[in-house]
């Protein structure tokens, strides 16, 4: 699993099945420390999250299937959290509850 | 799963039994700016009701996956893609159009 920032949405009106009435987002995976690391993702939102929120998500097809509850949907990346907060050793890296996340 | 770009199409009438019906497209993966992110990678086209052509967004899933978005799903691919993407928005603005 890995941390994102949720950046955008994406729209698609024709696509695979398995994913019909789904929502998808953009996903911008993060470092510990809250930095850009890895390649945008194209997830499927299975926790109400939306843009601006920091999301906890899975990129692996059984998790992704058993969400969908489609045991043979081609799907991987599917936003299964949002983060409330994030500890770093004893440290604080990020605090949605206090409202403006920590950069 | 990932934004793309198509960028070109791949012709191999020969090819592993199960791929007949399969189109093959050229992607460039892209990332929350529009801007090319990665490695081009060729990707099956499975569902019919997808045309898509050079320029056009499409969002794809690689690994087993890719497999399992085509009819016949023991075949050796390992990129699909899922969906035409007719808009991706980012802070309210769109992105990636004719880019």
């Amino acid at each position: 699993m890995f941390l994102a920032d949720v950046v955008g949405t994406v729209v698609s009106p024709v696509q695979h099945p398995v994913l019909e009435g789904q929502r998808l987002l953009l996903l911008r995976p993060i470092d510990p420390e809250g930095r850009a690391r890895g390649i945008v993702r194209v997830a499927v939102d299975k926790s109400g999250a939306g843009e601006g929120d920091r999301v906890l998500a899975v990129d692996e097809g059984n998790a992704a299937r058993q969400l969908l509850g489609a045991p043979d949907g081609p799907v991987k990346t599917v936003v299964v959290g949002v983060v409330d907060y994030v500890a770093l050793g004893n440290e604080l890296v990020f605090d949605a509850r206090s409202g403006a996340p920590v950069d | 799963m990932y934004l793309a770009r198509v960028i070109g199409r791949v012709v191999a009438t020969r090819r592993y039994p199960g791929l007949e019906s399969v189109a093959l497209q050229w992607l460039q993966p892209l990332d929350e700016r529009g801007r090319d992110s990665g490695a081009p990678l060729v990707a099956c086209a499975p569902l019919a009701t997808i045309s898509t052509g050079p320029g056009d967004l499409v969002h794809f899933v690689d690994g087993r996956e890719g497999a399992l978005a085509c009819p016949e799903t023991f075949v050796p691919v390992d990129a699909a893609i899922l969906g035409f993407v007719e808009q991706a928005v980012v802070r309210g603005k769109r992105i990636a159009e004719d880019a």
